[in-house]
């Protein structure tokens, strides 16, 4: 079995013209992630320039509301760009830098990772390019607009579904073109090892700080985490220093769609089987033919047909749970949140919020949720307004 | 190794056209098959179509889509290479992507691809850190899983051509499949290394199209692959493509000739 391996999924699944830009990556990685300098500067990075520590906030309204167990959002949604997505790309660009590359690709579904990539670049004084879909550009026209504003060329994707997937696919397909001063940002924790440990690390700060943030609130751990769950980007961090504590149950939200009964929906674990792509063995959606399915989700950081190894890997140990949350289910919960609470959540996020409204009232009132609000929902205002109906501009 | 591959380059230096099947139409598929072993093509690369070939440039991503919105699977594929070997000993090999013969079942594809008379079978985006998976069970059935080398490979060429079976697939730029203008690689040299290694048949491929960069090409290796020219010529003229396709190997295989 090759490097990189969570169980049987994971691996190396890529063209030949990448292996060594891979290698490269991994030595490099793995020679900085211990270094002292390395981690200094971006702990500078994540505290003084995207915010950290995010905020681990009692939500009191909807844990009276529900009338379960306590409710805590971790704040992602407060960082600089407005999601977590900040926190691998901060690694990765300053990484990057660090090899001597001067130009940064990145593929973005909502537009998040695009942001972010953008503004790291910008900040870093990289060059740098976004490839999306053209469906999401125009699902998300005002991220398109912030990356250009940012200084990022952004690529309309019109191959396949012209989505989240199709992103990937021509972002690796641009790398293997330009490679020698290229780094691939890839914003989800999937992919070619070394990318899911590497998004896994930098994002397994959500996780580490909740933990301190929570002994230090509650003087004990929590009994639930939950995160929403495409590639799992957010999931991992919200899971990963957890994983080692048995009593905390894990549990990532996928996007259904229109229900894991139809064809429209992005649930992977619910609806996937194992196979290859993207680099990697995982679960995916897709016909006996091993053709990758269409998929469809209302949130475009949710639209993607595949979800990362390390996540299979905890589906088939058991050690975490996985569920589907619908479009409508996701879409009530996106109104719950910004009413009950105050705090809008990224449509992504909601699917989390709705499946913790079932969860929390089957809960006691001495038991603990916390729940990753992993971006803030600005950017989802009016598609949701669209879904609801009433059609406002940006 | 599969006789008919190693056979495939023992008359001269060879030219390997690849088709997309089902682009148009499994029908048109096989026709094209037969003009052009007619036209001199010395092995035949067989594309099965996938969803999301990320190692394909804008023409064969379109052929692979007009194939599978034409209804094509594996199993239609396998039928027709059956049908072909009726007709034809042409040495063949498929060129697919992992999922597709994963999710078939790496152990059924195999079989079956051997059963039906396939010789061998490439896999873009499996590597050599990924190949046992593949490997064991092709040689167990007598099909050559294709080892490809890149233009960035360098220290890995030994490596990888130490453990080649069939010929050596060489990429001849970076980026993905299509047609280019000019190939700056050094092909000499990624050859030399894999005859350092191995005594194995090199083939170019990766934007090759015109007659002058085939003869050059081939000039510096066993042989040359072609794609995207031939492909082009399919969605360009649909079910009437067959005698265009041929006149266009006869073209490069008589470059290939010059070499």
């Amino acid at each position: 079995m090759s490097k990189g391996r969570f169980g049987v999924h994971g691996g190396q699944y890529i063209p030949e013209t990448l292996m060594n830009a891979v290698l490269e990556l991994e030595e490099a990685y793995n020679h900085y992630k211990n270094d002292p300098e390395f981690n200094r500067e971006l702990s500078e990075l994540l505290n003084e320039y995207a915010g950290r520590p995010s905020r681990l906030y009692y939500a009191a309204h909807m844990t009276e509301d529900l009338g379960g167990a306590k409710v805590y959002l971790k704040r992602e949604d407060l960082n600089h760009t407005g999601a977590h997505k900040i926190n691998n790309v901060l690694g990765q660009v300053l990484l990057a830098k660090k090899m001597g590359k001067t130009r940064v690709i990145a593929e973005t579904g909502a537009g998040q990772h695009g942001v972010a990539t953008a503004t790291a670049a910008a900040m870093m004084g990289m060059e740098c390019e976004v490839f999306m879909g053209k469906e999401d550009m125009e699902r998300q026209a005002l991220n398109v607009y912030r990356m250009r504003l940012l200084g990022a060329k952004v690529h309309a994707v019109t191959s396949g579904t012209a989505t989240l997937k199709d992103a990937v696919s021509e972002t690796m397909r641009e790398w293997t073109n330009r490679i020698a001063d290229t780094h691939y940002v890839l914003g989800s924790a999937m992919g070619p090892h070394p990318f899911p440990t590497i998004v896994r690390d930098f994002q397994a700060v959500i996780s580490k700080e909740i933990k301190e943030q929570i002994l230090e609130k509650e003087g004990r751990l929590p009994d639930a985490v939950l995160a929403c769950v495409g590639g799992g980007s957010n999931a991992i961090g919200t899971f990963y220093n957890f994983i080692e504590d048995e009593g905390v149950r894990l549990i990532g939200c996928e996007a259904a769609g229109r229900g894991i009964n139809t064809a429209e929906t992005a649930a992977t674990i619910a609806t996937g089987k194992l196979g290859i792509f993207h680099g990697m063995k995982s679960y995916f959606c897709q016909d006996e033919y091993g053709q990758i399915a269409p998929v469809y989700s209302i949130s475009a950081g949710l639209d993607y047909p595949g979800v990362g190894p390390e996540h299979a890997h905890l589906y088939d140990t058991g050690r975490a749970e996985y569920v589907p949350v619908t479009d409508d289910e996701a879409v009530d919960a996106f109104e719950y949140l910004s009413k009950v609470e105050g705090i809008i959540p990224a449509i992504e996020s909601a699917h989390a919020v709705a499946y913790a409204k079932k969860l929390v009232p089957t809960m006691g009132k001495d038991q603990i949720v916390v729940i990753t609000i992993s971006g803030r929902g600005d950017k989802d205002c009016a598609a949701i307004a669209r879904y609801r109906g009433e059609d406002i501009y940006e | 190794m599969n006789k008919r591959i190693t056979e495939s380059f023992t008359k001269g230096k060879a030219f390997i056209p690849f088709i997309t099947c089902g682009d148009p139409s499994l029908e048109v598929t096989e026709q094209l098959v037969y003009a052009m072993e007619e036209a001199g093509a010395d092995l035949i690369e067989l594309g099965i179509p996938f969803s999301d070939p990320t190692a394909e440039g804008p023409v064969i991503q379109a052929a692979n889509i007009r194939a599978l919105s034409g209804g094509v699977t594996t199993d239609k594929v396998f039928d027709m290479v059956e049908k072909i070997r009726k007709n034809s000993s042409i040495p063949m090999v498929f060129m697919t992507y992992a999922n597709v013969v994963f999710s078939y079942g790496t152990e059924r594809f195999v079989k079956k691809a051997a059963e039906v008379g396939m010789d061998g079978l490439i896999l873009p985006d499996v590597p050599f850190e990924e190949k046992e998976e593949f490997d064991g069970v092709c040689k167990e059935y007598g099909l050559d899983l294709i080892s490809l080398i890149a233009p960035t490979s360098h220290e890995r060429i030994s490596m990888i051509a130490k453990e080649a079976q069939g010929f050596v697939y060489c990429v001849s730029s970076l980026g993905v499949t299509g047609m280019r203008s000019q190939i700056t690689t050094d092909i000499g040299a990624m050859v030399e290394l894999v005859k350092k290694a191995k005594d194995i048949p090199c083939a170019v491929g990766f934007g090759i199209s015109n007659p002058e960069q085939a003869k050059k090409m081939a000039g510096q290796s066993d042989g040359v692959i072609v794609g995207s020219a031939i492909v082009k010529l399919c969605g360009q003229y649909g079910v009437e493509c067959v005698p265009y396709v041929k006149e266009y190997v006869k073209a490069m295989k008589d470059a290939v000739r010059e070499a």
